[in-house]
């Protein structure tokens, strides 16, 4: 039975992993066609960093990343911090809203935000050009948002709400409370969720499509075009490199986490 | 005598309408070991809060120091608390836990280093700098709470239910530890607990307080053989707690019988509370007794024996070393000393009695009855 549940195991994996391992094999062929291996090679690679296209495109999703990210945790842990203090059943409402975006699907949100910015841009900006970074930044912190709060929220609530009194009883002002004790009790559900809404916006596809413009491009976008095209190897290269970018953050979140529960269970079982 | 430092003016409290304080006047003097004292939602932690600057009153004074304080902020008041999960910075170790304090009101290292060890070595935990909380034992938690209040030299120390989380053991050595720690370094403790021994053991001042009032302020000894009312009675140590009628000055009757008593200024035939500690009890032969009963159980608890004797159905606790089987018969005997007169408060009929049956109680109280000596209490109830 124990060696059946690994077999079983094991054909899982095998069926999640086996397409990325093909593009990984297919990322060193030498020939133009995934069916053949014709040798070894770091041209693809090389190819890749050579072209000035697909690096800007790169840079493009990699910054929309960073700064989405960035500003939807910073909106996020205090969006957390304001429905924490809210009571009870308004506090429910509140939660039950900000969750909808996770399960709403994409095509809605992408194509309801883009009707949003056209709507504002021709009507109160006066312009028929909104579309751009703007846009897609506010589209991307927008979808992050949630997953920031969800991850913070089980940190804010295991925290004993005393510490906060204690830091106003030693003398520091809220601000200096908030920075100096609540803030390091939250840093692992913040890094958490700034990781997670990093690696949401670097593969959105769906949302970007409805709100991107051709002068700002991320990477998901552009890649959609071409593949219809035979896929020039170079991009197998990149995918390949996306990969493993996304797989280290993930094994790094991992690890902060389970540090933090190991903490947790030893505060547990001591008090 | 020592200067008042904090005073209550008819401190009121609303959560959601409902009166949690109402209307409490007090005052605490510099360098005294002060207990609220009461069972929970009393309103002893809310008056703690008011005073750490935590809530406000919803109507009232609070004066430090002859300054109204009303709106001065927690981080603003010569105030420091130790609360009663220690509530301990757990991403700091033990030697940045205390420093805390000193760090934000940016004092040189230098002294902060000196403040902190000093504090170290008063609360023994030399060695321990480097460890975080998580890495400390519930009592070493509690001592770098105290630390890290003690070390900022605030003029008052407030402690929330602080041994609350503690085993019996560690709860009377820490007694003993505030005890000292605050004869030590002089400093107003402010202490809140539900515990009555603790309470007895560690303060100069006792405010026993329920319902959000202060029910009585005494000293220790004071509250226990004077108590007030029927409420502060039975809350501290054991007490039976009797129906009387005050015949004359130093005369109670009850049971129908006159004792003389140490008590006087009630009106003639005023109906009052009888206290009787259990411990003051002396149990005699029958024949020679004030009044008989019976012996229905009987509880070694160590030191002595929880004796439960019935008297015409109402059913006294009474504390002997030595040990009377159940069913026996026995007289007990009271000097004037372990009579103490309390007036009728809204408390009354609602303590002291150690009988399951409270009908036979009300029955005994019929002022018609006329109960003898000599009775059993089978008897006495048939008469009715």
């Amino acid at each position: 039975m124990k060696r059946a549940g690994k077999i079983w195991t094991a054909i899982v994996l095998l069926f999640l992993y086996a397409p990325m391992i093909v593009l990984f094999v297919g990322s060193f062929n030498d020939g133009r066609d995934l069916s053949e291996f014709e040798g070894f090679t770091f041209d693809n690679y090389i190819d890749f960093f050579e072209d000035s296209d697909s690096l800007r495109l790169l840079a493009n999703s990699l910054i929309l990343a960073v700064t989405s990210s960035a500003i939807a945790t910073v909106l996020g842990t205090m969006a957390t911090l304001g429905i924490q203090a809210l009571r009870g059943r308004i506090r429910k409402l509140v939660m039950t809203l900000t969750n909808i975006p996770l399960v709403n699907p994409e095509i809605v949100t992408g194509i309801s935000l883009s009707l949003l910015f056209v709507f504002i841009g021709r009507n109160m900006l006066g312009t028929e050009n909104i579309l751009g970074f703007g846009t897609l930044l506010i589209a991307h912190i927008t979808f992050c948002l949630p997953y920031v709060i969800l991850s913070v929220m089980p940190k804010l609530r295991q925290t004993d709400p005393s510490l906060m009194d204690a830091a106003l009883d030693l003398g520091c002002t809220p601000l200096q409370g908030f920075f100096k004790v609540l803030l390091p009790q939250l840093t692992p559900g913040i890094i958490a969720g700034a990781i997670m809404s990093f690696t949401m916006s670097l593969d959105d596809f769906v949302i970007s499509y409805f709100t991107y413009s051709a002068e700002f491009s991320t990477l998901p976008v552009e890649i959609y075009a071409i593949v219809r095209k035979p896929v020039p190897p170079m991009y197998y290269a990149m995918f390949t490199l996306l990969f493993f970018i996304i797989l280290f953050v993930m094994i790094g979140m991992n690890i902060v986490q389970a540090r933090d529960e190991k903490r947790h269970v030893r505060r547990t079982k001591n008090t | 005598m020592s200067k008042e430092l904090i005073r209550l003016v008819n401190c009121r409290m609303d959560f959601d309408g409902e009166t949690v304080l109402d209307s409490i006047n007090i005052y605490f003097n510099d360098s005294e070991f002060l207990t609220l004292l009461g069972p929970s939602g009393c309103g002893k932690t809310t008056t703690l809060r008011i005073i750490g600057g935590f809530l406000q009153p919803t109507s009232g004074d609070v004066f430090f120091d002859g300054v109204r304080i009303n709106d001065v902020p927690p981080h603003k008041r010569r105030v420091n608390t130790v609360f009663q999960k220690y509530a301990l910075f757990p991403h700091l170790n033990v030697y940045e836990n205390i420093a805390f304090g000193l760090r934000i009101a940016k004092l040189p290292n230098k002294e902060i280093d000196e403040r902190v060890t000093e504090m170290l070595e008063i609360v023994s935990l030399r060695g321990f700098e480097k460890r975080k909380p998580d890495q400390l034992s519930g009592g070493q938690q509690q001592r770098v709470a105290i630390a890290r209040a003690l070390v900022n030299r605030p003029k008052v120390l407030l402690l929330d239910e602080p041994l609350g989380a503690l085993d019996l053991r560690l709860r009377k050595d820490m007694q003993n530890e505030l005890k000292r720690i605050q004869q030590q370094l002089g400093i107003t403790f402010i202490y809140v607990t539900h515990d009555q021994e603790e309470a007895l053991a560690m303060s100069d001042t006792v405010v026993v307080m329920d319902r959000g009032r202060i029910q009585q302020i005494g000293t220790p000894e004071g509250i226990y053989n004077e108590p007030k009312n029927a409420f502060v009675a039975d809350f501290i140590g054991e007490s039976n707690i009797l129906d009387g009628i005050m015949r004359a000055d130093y005369v109670v009757e009850f049971f129908g019988r006159k004792f003389r008593c140490l008590d006087k200024g009630f009106a003639p035939n005023e109906p009052v509370d009888v206290v009787i500690r259990p411990e003051d009890v002396d149990i005699v032969p029958a024949d020679s007794g004030h009044l008989c009963g019976s012996v229905t159980s009987v509880t070694f608890k160590g030191v002595h024996y929880d004796t439960i004797v019935d008297f015409k159905g109402f059913k006294w606790l009474i504390q002997t070393t030595d040990y009377h089987a159940p069913g026996e018969y026995i007289g007990i005997r009271l000097t004037p000393d372990d009579i103490h007169v309390m007036k009728k408060s809204e408390y009354s009929g609602m303590f002291g009695d150690y009988s399951s049956y409270s009908a036979e109680y009300d029955e005994i109280n019929d002022p018609d009855a006329v109960i003898g000596g000599e009775e059993t209490p089978e008897e006495a109830l048939n008469e009715e």
